[in-house]
Parts: C-alpha cells; sequence; structure tokens
C-alpha cells in the first residue's frame, strides 16, 4: 500500500484505539483525582462491561419480542455500564471504604478485586471469547487521490491529472466510526456535567480538599461512593463499544488496563483535558506505528514516553504539581 | 484397589498385623503413598492390583487461549475412556483420567506435568496441544521418565528437539500438514503467498516449513506476517500485505480467531486474493457466523471433516456420536458449540495407542513405562477402524510421529465440503531424529 492510504488506515485504527482509551483513562483519572484511589482492577470493569454485553445481548436478542439485530446492543449499551457501577459501587462501600481509603492499601485491594472479578468471571461464563453483533456494520472503502501522468494509454490519449482511486485494502466500518464520535460526545457530556453541573461542583469541591468539602456539609462517602461507580461505568461503556469489533473474553482487560495508566500518567493524574489528548497521542501513535512498523513496536514506544515524562515531567503533560 | 483396600493399608486401621508392620517398616508415613508406591513390593497384592485403575495424567487447556481446545480435548477424551471401559479397560484394568488445567501456559504446564506424575501417580501423562505448552512441559516428563503422550500438531516431536518419553501418535504434525498443502496452494491458488501466522513455536512450524514447501513447488512467500496469538485486533496487520498476492495463507489461534478473520474480510472488501486457511483459523466457531460471508469459495486445511460428509465412513459416524458431534460439527446439546473436530480426534486415537501399546507390553505399573514406549514404537501401520475414526495412519517409531490424510475443504454455502484428500505419503518427510537409539 501506499504512503497516503497508509496514513488514513493507520490514523483511522488509531481512532478507535483512542476512542476506547480515553473513554477508559478518564475514569481511571477521575476515580484516583477525587478518590487518591489507584485502581488496579480498572481494567476487569472494562473486561465486565464487555461480558455483561456479551450475555444481555444474547439474552435479549433470542427474545421474540426483540428480534430486530440492534436491539441486544442497545438493551447492553444501556444496562452493562449502569450494572457495572452498582458492582463498583458496592466494592467501594465493601472493600476501599473500610480500607479508609488509604492510598497503598487501597492499590492491594484493587489488585485482590482485579482477581476476585477475573477469576469470577471464568467460572460463570467460561474461558471462551464471545461475540457481540454490531448494531450495523457496513464496510466503507475510502477513496484516495494520486497522480496519473497524461499520454497513450489504452483508451485513447488522456490528459494527465489528479484521479480519485480505491486503494486495496484502505476502508473502515461504519461502527468504527460510530465508536469514535460516541466518544467524542460522551467526553463531551462528561466535562459538561464535571464543569457545569452541580454534582461536578460537588466532585470537584471534593477532589481539592476532602476535609473542606465535608465541613460544608457534602456527604464525601457518596460522592466517593459516586465516582467509583461513575469511573467503572466508563470502563464498562468502553468494553461495550468495543466488543462488537473485538470479542468478550475474561482476560481482556489486562492490555487496557495497562495503555489507561500510560494514557494518565502521560496526560497528568486527575486531569481531563490531559487525558483525552494523551489517549489520542497513544492511540492514534498506536495505530500509525502499528501499520508502518509493528504493533509490538507501538507499545514499546509508548512504554518508553511514560519512561521519559516520568524522568523530565512526573506531574504529566497537563497535571498541576501537586501540593 | 478398591475403597477397603486402601483402608487395610493405613497405619493404626484394622488390617492384618503383617502388612501393617511390613508397611510401617518401610517407612510410609503417609497413607496415600503407601496406597501404592509401595504396593508392587508388597507379596499377594498382585490380585488386588487387577481391579486397580491406569491413571491416565491429562493436561488439559481449561484456561488460557486454548480454552476452547481444552474443551473439546476433554469431551473427546472422556468419550474415548468410556468406549474403552465399556470394552474392558485395558489389560482388564478400568481406566481413570486425573485432569489438570495449564492455563494453556508453559510454566504451568511443566508444574502440571509434576503434579500428575508424582501427587497423582499418574502411569503417563496425555493431551496437551499448544505447542508452547509442549516445549515447556516435555523436558519435565523426560525428567521424571513418565511417557508423554501429546496430541500438538508441532513439528518439535519429530524435530528431535524433545526426549524419548514424548510421543505423538495420534495426530500429525505441523510439517507433513503444510508440505502435502503446498502442491494445492501452488497448482489451484497461485505461486505468491502471503503467510499470515501466530507468533509462537506453531506459528513457526508454519511459517517454516511452508516457505521451504511452496519453493519447492516452484511458489514463493511474499509476506510473513507473524501476529501474536494474544493479540485482539488485527486491521493494524493487514497493510503488511503486499499488493501482489496471489494467496493469503492464513493460520491463527487463541480466544481472538473470528476477530482476526472477520476484519481479514472487512480489510479486503470485495477485491479479495484467493484465501487458503488452517482451520484453526476457525476453530471451535460457526462458519455462518455474521462477517464470514467473504469467506465463500475460499478453502481451508481440515486435519478431519467438520461436517459430515457424502462419503461419511461408520467409523466417524460413530465417533462423532460418541463424543457427542452434531453433522455440523457443533455439540448435540447446543448447536452454537461447535467442536474443535479437526484436531480432538487425536485425543481418541492416542488413548486407543495407549490402550494397545499397554496390551502389547503387558502394562502392570509405572516399572512398565519404558516397555510401553517401545511397544509403541514398534508400531507402524493403523487401520481406519473405530479407534482410527480419521483415517488410516502410520507410525514411525523412530521420529516419535504419525502420518495421515490430510484434508481440503471448500466454502459452500457457510458449510465446509471436502474436495480433496491427500495420500499419505504426500506427508511423508525424512527422518530428523531416532528417539530409540536414546537411551531411557
Amino acid at each position: 500500500m501506499e504512503l497516503g492510504p497508509y496514513l488514513i488506515l493507520g490514523l483511522l485504527e488509531g481512532l478507535v484505539t483512542a476512542a476506547v482509551l480515553a473513554l477508559m483513562a478518564l475514569g481511571l483519572s477521575l476515580v484516583f483525582g477525587v478518590m487518591r484511589v489507584v485502581n488496579v482492577a480498572h481494567g476487569e470493569f472494562f473486561m465486565i462491561g464487555a461480558v455483561l454485553a456479551w450475555w444481555i445481548a444474547d439474552a435479549v436478542g433470542s427474545h421474540p419480542a426483540f428480534a430486530f439485530p440492534a436491539a441486544g446492543f442497545m438493551a447492553a449499551i444501556l444496562i452493562a455500564p449502569v450494572l457495572t457501577a452498582m458492582l463498583a459501587m458496592a466494592a467501594d462501600q465493601l472493600v476501599l471504604k473500610r480500607l479508609d481509603y488509604d492510598p497503598e492499601r487501597t492499590i492491594v485491594a484493587t489488585i485482590g478485586l482485579l482477581y476476585i472479578i477475573q477469576q469470577v468471571t471464568l467460572m460463570s461464563f467460561g474461558p471462551d471469547a464471545r461475540p457481540v453483533e454490531a448494531p450495523f456494520n457496513h464496510r466503507l472503502p475510502i477513496p484516495f487521490v494520486e497522480w496519473r501522468a497524461g499520454g497513450l494509454q489504452a483508451g485513447g490519449l488522456q490528459d494527465g491529472g489528479w484521479q480519485l482511486y480505491w486503494p486495496w485494502g484502505l476502508g473502515t466500518t461504519s461502527y468504527k466510526l460510530f465508536v469514535i464520535m460516541a466518544a467524542a460526545v460522551l467526553i463531551t457530556l462528561i466535562w459538561l456535567v464535571l464543569t457545569r453541573t452541580r454534582a461536578g461542583l460537588v466532585m470537584r469541591a471534593t477532589r481539592i480538599d476532602r476535609d473542606m468539602a465535608q465541613a460544608f456539609g457534602i456527604p464525601v462517602g457518596r460522592v466517593y461512593a459516586a465516582v467509583f461507580g461513575l469511573g467503572a461505568g466508563l470502563a464498562a461503556l468502553a468494553g461495550v463499544l468495543i466488543v462488537p469489533i473485538q470479542q468478550a473474553h475474561y482476560l481482556m482487560g489486562h492490555d487496557p488496563l495497562l495503555l489507561s495508566f500510560i494514557v494518565v500518567i502521560i496526560g497528568g493524574l486527575g486531569s481531563l483535558p490531559g487525558t483525552v489528548v494523551a489517549a489520542l497521542l497513544i492511540g492514534v501513535g498506536d495505530g500509525l506505528i502499528s501499520v508502518f512498523f509493528s504493533p509490538t513496536l507501538a507499545k514499546i514506544i509508548a512504554t518508553l514516553g511514560v519512561a521519559f515524562v516520568l524522568i523530565f515531567r512526573p506531574e504529566g503533560l497537563f497535571g498541576g504539581r501537586r501540593q | 484397589m478398591t475403597a477397603s483396600d486402601k483402608m487395610s493399608t493405613r497405619p493404626g486401621r484394622l488390617a492384618s498385623p503383617g502388612r501393617r508392620d511390613l508397611i510401617r517398616k518401610l517407612g510410609a508415613t503417609s497413607a496415600l503413598a503407601a496406597g501404592v508406591g509401595v504396593m508392587p513390593l508388597v507379596g499377594g497384592y498382585h490380585q488386588a492390583r487387577s481391579a486397580e485403575p491406569i491413571r491416565i495424567g491429562f493436561q488439559v487447556h481449561r484456561t488460557g487461549i486454548g480454552a476452547a481446545y481444552g474443551r473439546w480435548y476433554s469431551r473427546t477424551t472422556d468419550a474415548a475412556v468410556r468406549k474403552i471401559n465399556a470394552e474392558g479397560g485395558i489389560n482388564g484394568r478400568p481406566v481413570e483420567i486425573i485432569a489438570e488445567d495449564d492455563g494453556t501456559d508453559p510454566k504451568r504446564g511443566a508444574e502440571v506435568v509434576e503434579k500428575l506424575a508424582t501427587q497423582h501417580r499418574c502411569d503417563l501423562v496425555f493431551g496437551t496441544l499448544f505447542s508452547h505448552v509442549v516445549i515447556g512441559s516435555s523436558p519435565r516428563a523426560g525428567e521424571l521418565k513418565v511417557p508423554y503422550f501429546v496430541v500438538s500438531e508441532g513439528h518439535h516431536v519429530a524435530s528431535g528437539m524433545l526426549n524419548r518419553y514424548t510421543l505423538q501418535p495420534g495426530i500429525t504434525d505441523v510439517k507433513s500438514q503444510v508440505q502435502a498443502m503446498a502442491p494445492f496452494v501452488a497448482n489451484t491458488l497461485g505461486k505468491k503467498v502471503t503467510m499470515i501466522f501466530p507468533d509462537f513455536a506453531f506459528g513457526h512450524d508454519h511459517r517454516d516449513y511452508f516457505s521451504a514447501a511452496i519453493e519447492a513447488e516452484g511458489g514463493k512467500v511474499v509476506a510473513k506476517i507473524a501476529i501474536p496469538p494474544t493479540e485482539s485486533s488485527f486491521t493494524r496487520y493487514f497493510p503488511k500485505i503486499p499488493r501482489d498476492t496471489d494467496v493469503i495463507y492464513h493460520v491463527m489461534v487463541g480466544p481472538a480467531v473470528l476477530t482476526f478473520v472477520k476484519e481479514l474480510g472487512e480489510f479486503f472488501g470485495p477485491s479479495r486474493p484467493a484465501i487458503f486457511g488452517f482451520i484453526d483459523s476457525l476453530e471451535a466457531v460457526d462458519m455462518a457466523s455474521p462477517g464470514l460471508e467473504f469467506l465463500e469459495g475460499t478453502y481451508f486445511w481440515e486435519g478431519n471433516p467438520r461436517y459430515a460428509q457424502a462419503n461419511q465412513s461408520a467409523y466417524d459416524k460413530a465417533y462423532r456420536q460418541a463424543v457427542g458431534v452434531d453433522d455440523n460439527g457443533a455439540s448435540i446439546s447446543d448447536a452454537r458449540d461447535v467442536s474443535t473436530y479437526a484436531h480432538m480426534f487425536g485425543c481418541w486415537e492416542t488413548l486407543h495407542i495407549i490402550k494397545a501399546g499397554m496390551e502389547a507390553s503387558s502394562y502392570r505399573g509405572p516399572a512398565d513405562r519404558t516397555g510401553l514406549i517401545e511397544a509403541v514404537e514398534a508400531m507402524t501401520t493403523m487401520p481406519h477402524s473405530h479407534a482410527h475414526p480419521q483415517g488410516d495412519k502410520v507410525f514411525n517409531g523412530r521420529t516419535h510421529q504419525v502420518f495421515g490424510h490430510q484434508y481440503i475443504s471448500k466454502v459452500e454455502n457457510s458449510r465446509l465440503v471436502l474436495t480433496h484428500t491427500t495420500s499419505i505419503e504426500d506427508t511423508i518427510y525424512p527422518d530428523e531424529v531416532d528417539y530409540t537409539t536414546q537411551s531411557f
């Protein structure tokens, strides 16, 4: 394939990665920002979202009343993140709260949570990868322009000029475009909630000074539970969005967790714009490097990027210096 | 050994003083260790031992990337054991399977072999599929001197990389498979081939031996694309496919195989080259899954035809029924639970070979393990039969590898229709090792 079409394919693939990553990392960043909890189980909430999506889509899809193809997916995208958020809130109340949100002990606790969720999923859903049918999935070939030299050709004498053609392998699917757009809409919504609503104000107040917020009558315990639920819900949403492209599998949370940590560290923990920019950087970078070189190299470079950020700008690209 | 026999060997229980003293003198501290480990030394127990089951340790990929294979390897193994036991067991003794999950992980594989051999005191270990697990486990089996019957397809047995305790008598290896496929690919589909394969031992066997085989046919591999078997997204790998490719040769394993094939279709759209795949890319996946329509008219290697064919043998019919597989290759109880039909026959056939080997060597216990290996090494032809439902085979005792027919099927109306069966001669290559010259 030629350079131009390569670039577009890499960009599109990278944008899908970035979209999912941004949603997931946003959840991770939110939880850390407000609660100071490094949630190692975040990838498992992503996995739970995907597995629940399969379960819901399968149950709804096999019901005669909902026989149209998008029904299963629509039910999944509405229900799965809510269920996951409830699970996370329960974990917050049962585990994290009892550890008094101590930074070190919550890390260990969320590692435990990771294994519990993973193994319970394995025992109940089994070890197989499960597909969910996309609500719509059309292949969209993408045209490209190339310079054709003029001269005598099969059809007679032709003028030179730019011509449209359909490069081999250059295309995407309508569903992948939907994922990119859905993520953009969701991130805008979250930004609006955080900056323009009372709930957002409460969250920001809790983040800036927990004790002062409590003194002003903010129910910090409930805010924590809600934030942990929201963070897990965002990861689950990312899982639901990705599952028609990939498949639901009990081990699928591992890579996205690593990438989200990379994104959050590069972007600056707790910074929303930083998270989005870093997700784009990592996602699109991953797409381009994967297409031109190899996906393994893309991961190596991303990890190297984290190392450099930690050395030269430990607070992240957009993070403010911590007191 | 019955439960009451076990009780009688337990120190401090009601037992004849003579036996009890003997066991105590031997220093057996645990009742279980005394149960079998010491038994051969105790005169007069042979009668009781005849009813003691033959314990076959089953190293199974119940979780991890091999889970779908593991599920069906289990079902096939259980069905074969039911059949063998119903026909009187082995040397009059029932067969007992002790299954242990290895998580499709080489490190755990070695631990599982050890656990089966020492803790469960299995007579032998059997059933491993994934090549990296076999390569990780086999040295331990050799050290413990426990026969290790793998059902793996990897060329590592016949290449001489492993040891005398490791045998592959129930399934053919990749080298012989691809050697038999190369003429078909070169003469029917095209000469310029791009290979897409999983990036571990099994995939490397494909890469190395198919490249050599296609060159022998005047063809050429124009690109080799290795993909980690844990990968979940594949489109990013496909731009490496050169534009002048005539044939895509794909073989993939892992939980994401359906995604792999779907994305391959989305990448090419309507202008795809010819496609030849190993069914591994779609084992345990329904051929009628959405997104696989583009496979219509493409070809697959099959170790054993998934769909019951027009010329189905009575042996295949009985085997299919025993395992619980319908004519479409799916579970009788759940049409969506598609089997790994191209591979799992290997478990059935291997267990029958173990039976034949134990009977030929009058196998009685772990002391006769080397006799069992020598008996299997002495095997040559294996006729198409209820013990070998996939077809007749030729076993090479020197390389510990079996050779058999290979099948090429074409996708027609989302079904695999058998179009070509290779001869066994097509699959044979010169020996690379002679394990029989190695000491035990």
